[in-house]
């Protein structure tokens, strides 16, 4: 007779990490579908070409490091997806795999594989490009041209190492009304202009690819909210704090600073709430740090956008947040059963 | 490795011989110092002229004579070795004809990396600054350094007014960088969107230097004018 | 001591500072200039170039004065003497090229403080004649320029798209601003370090073999 003597857990939930991953990707799947209705061909090249690069650049990495194959895992996948929603529907294809190298490598490789990572690692990507090529990652397209299921926007197809094309005369024979060039943040910066609510969900603001709909991605969060693959305290923690922040700020400091709806609609709020911010491999365990965390990435995202000199400020926020998360783990500990604080 | 090295035997400490080692030493030093400062001094003098004069060339085309002054409160005289305590060092460029066109003044103020030094061009006739050329800077590529080219933000510095308080004491209004697209005055900047620092800097300079050099020019601008002290 | 074969020793010596022994890659000494001037190949090479000249004047002039010098003083004359040619750098990079001198900036004066010249100083020429001792500095001196060469290279073409200003991509090239930026830094001393690391790894497994 053999007996086996195993440590806990003792029971499995039959979940593991591949199952969740690609549940996330589910998750996104109606976000990406949603871009390359907006922006056609070129969205939907970004995205191809941004995940591609992701994956190739973890099976070098896996290769060169003669680790297990850990493609199947679909966190690269996700790294990449969630990476092109970021960036902008113009930016030029050889910039996005440039972006999804960095995200894999500087991300995560280095430190050693998924669940090593200090930072989230499609945010590195994305801090990455915006060092390298602030001009091309600010330079917005308009949404719902007419030719967008025939033609690339221009700049999509740069040659690589070379400066974008120039979109401007393609925006004008589009003859998009209206089209500024500029994000609700920006405008609402340099201008003081309210976008209107309805062009904030219905995708028509400039914006990157996937966060043009705050609606549209509230529903995919709760569907993994729903289905516990993601804690919700998270996302309520992150844009509770914002919120109670641009209602406080427009309560008492008057008509300075930007009603509470821009804040919650515009930019890239929801998407870091809820996809980003929500990396298991990057954000705290214990409840009480994760509300700290959510918290903090809230403030942090205010502090930027309204006192800072970048228009938007969640990845930083949030790159910032992944940093104290182990420390918030480490002082925020849920108290242990039965015992008493002196 | 035996009595051939004096490192390894801990000898009786000597002052003395401490005193006169590095006395000696230094004396070297000292020497030799001055000696590549002789040898190099007119180079380095040179170069400084030749950059300097290219500056204030780009930034006054009609210039065919720049002469170097300095400013204080005693008066206008001609540049001689470095400025003295309190006085403002200035170019004045006259055309083909020997007539004044220009005065040339530089200041500094730090920017986001490092001090952004500008040369400014001052014409009296309409009291205002009429450009600018960046002669030092390490502003972040793509972002800073937007001051040397973007075109609407030198567009501030073609008729930037430095008018003075009528009793020559002081600027009318303070030179001031403000916001993107918040310019109302002809003394104010329009700082470049993302740049705000730097752009704060390059005003600040400005200011600094128009502050301190202009009452005590002013006052004196025929001697400038007539070459005065010029050979 | 000073009867030994001169020949063979002062090749190794050489060879010693510029691959076994490299400054910047394997000592990972002088990181705030080898960071902070590389933005391109023509800073990096007068960076290394009047590093490698103070070190070779300051080892040459200690290794002479060895005997003269008391252990208590040592320190600070080898202070007063590096700086001394730190100085002299100073004024002739200023007679040379002003725009060089501005790009270089305060970290002229800072080779005063660079631990590599200190520490070749106090390690090697403090107890060897001058000729050894003016060897190894050169061999230090050139192993350190090619350190920041290898740095400011790479920063330059992908920072500028050219090389000692030498264009290579043509008028569209699109700058990567973060390479010139002090990150872009630490990034490619990053990358060079760990091709470095993988060379000695695979020579190790090589010689285990």
């Amino acid at each position: 007779m053999s007996m086996q003597l195993r440590a806990s857990p003792h029971l499995h939930s039959g979940r593991d990490v591949p199952t969740i991953m690609r549940h996330v990707v589910y998750a996104l799947l109606p976000i990406c579908a949603f871009s390359v209705w907006q922006y056609g061909l070129s969205s939907l090249a970004l995205i191809v070409t941004v995940t591609l690069s992701c994956l190739a650049a973890e099976r070098i990495s896996n290769k060169l490091s003669g680790t297990v194959n850990t493609l199947s895992d679909w966190s690269a996948t996700i790294t990449g997806v969630l990476l092109a929603l970021t960036l902008p529907p113009a930016f030029p294809l050889w910039m996005g795999a440039v972006a999804g190298f960095a995200a894999v490598w500087l991300g995560k490789s280095l430190f050693g594989g998924l669940g090593h990572n200090p930072f989230n690692p499609a945010l590195v990507g994305r801090a990455f490009v915006q060092a390298a090529f602030p001009t091309a990652i600010t330079t917005w397209a308009p949404a719902f041209t007419a030719h967008r299921f025939t033609e690339f926007i221009p700049s999509s197809l740069t040659l690589p190492l070379m400066q974008p094309n120039d979109i401007s005369s393609w925006v004008a024979s589009n003859m998009v009304d209206g089209f500024t060039g500029a994000t609700p943040l920006a405008r609402w910066k340099f201008e003081h202009f309210v976008y209107p609510v309805q062009d904030m969900i219905t995708g028509a603001a400039s914006a990157s690819t996937g966060e043009t709909s705050a609606l549209l991605l509230m529903v995919c969060g709760l569907y993994l909210i729903a289905r516990k693959f993601m804690d919700w305290r998270i996302p309520v923690a992150v844009v509770g704090s914002a919120l109670i922040l641009a209602l406080a700020f427009r309560v008492f400091g008057g008509d300075e600073y930007p009603p509470a709806h821009l804040v919650l609609l515009s930019g890239g709020l929801m998407l870091g709430a809820l996809f980003m911010a929500t990396d298991m491999a990057t954000s705290p365990v214990s409840p009480r740090a994760v509300w700290a965390y959510g918290a903090i990435i809230g403030t942090v995202t205010i502090m930027i956008r309204y006192f800072g000199g970048l228009t938007e400020g969640v990845m930083y926020a949030i790159l910032f947040g992944n940093a104290l998360a182990p420390l918030l783990d480490k002082y925020l500990q849920p108290n242990v059963f039965g015992a008493r604080k002196k | 490795m035996s009595g051939e090295q004096p490192i390894h035997v801990v000898p009786p400490v000597n002052s003395l011989r401490m005193v006169r080692t590095l006395m000696l030493v230094t004396s070297l030093c000292g020497g030799l110092i001055v000696a590549v400062w002789q040898i190099t001094l007119p180079a380095i003098a040179t170069n400084k002229k030749v950059v300097l004069e290219r500056s204030v060339r780009a930034l006054i085309p009609n210039a065919s004579q720049i002469v170097e002054y300095d400013a204080s409160a005693q008066g206008v005289t001609a540049a001689k070795g470095d400025p003295a305590d309190g006085a403002v060092r200035f170019y004045a460029a006259y055309d083909k004809n020997g007539t004044l066109d220009a005065i040339a003044a530089e200041g500094g103020a730090r920017g986001y990396t490092d001090t952004v030094r500008v040369l400014y061009g001052y014409r009296h006739d309409c009291e205002c600054i009429f450009g600018i050329q960046v002669t030092q800077m390490r502003e972040t590529p793509g972002i800073g350094d937007k001051i040397i080219t973007d075109p609407a933000f030198l567009k501030n510095f073609e008729r930037l007014d430095v008018s003075l308080t009528p009793d020559l004491k002081s600027l009318f209004n303070v030179v001031k960088t403000v916001k993107h697209s918040t310019k109302q005055f002809g003394w104010e900047i329009d700082a470049i969107a993302g740049a705000t620092i730097t752009s704060k800097a390059v005003g600040r300079g400005i200011n600094d230097s128009a502050q301190r050099l202009l009452p005590m020019l002013v006052p004196h601008l025929e001697v400038v004018k007539q070459k005065g002290g010029a050979q | 001591m000073s009867s030994q074969p001169l020949q063979a020793s002062n090749m190794e010596e050489l060879l010693e500072g510029i691959w076994k022994q490299n400054p910047v890659f394997v000592m990972a000494l002088g990181m705030c200039p080898a960071l902070a001037v590389t933005v391109s190949a023509f800073n990096a090479l007068g960076m290394g170039l009047a590093t490698t000249f103070v070190l070779i004047c300051s080892c040459t002039l200690i290794s002479m004065l060895r005997r003269f010098i008391p252990r208590e003083v040592r320190i600070a004359t080898y202070i007063v003497i590096i700086a001394t040619f730190v100085t002299l750098v100073d004024y002739i990079i200023q007679a040379v090229s002003l725009a060089l001198y501005e790009a270089l900036g305060a970290f002229i004066q800072l080779i005063v403080v660079n631990c590599i010249i200190l520490g070749r100083v106090e390690s090697h020429a403090a107890k060897n004649p001058p000729l050894s001792a003016m060897v190894n500095a050169l061999g230090m001196g050139i192993g350190f320029t090619i350190g920041l060469l290898a740095l400011g290279g790479v920063r330059e073409i992908f920072g500028a798209g050219q090389l000692f200003g030498i264009s290579l991509f043509g008028q569209n090239f699109q700058p990567w601003v973060v390479m010139v930026l002090p990150p872009g830094g630490f990034f490619v001393l990053g990358l060079w370090l760990l091709f470095f690391a993988w060379l000695a790894k695979r020579k190790e497994a090589r010689h285990g073999a």
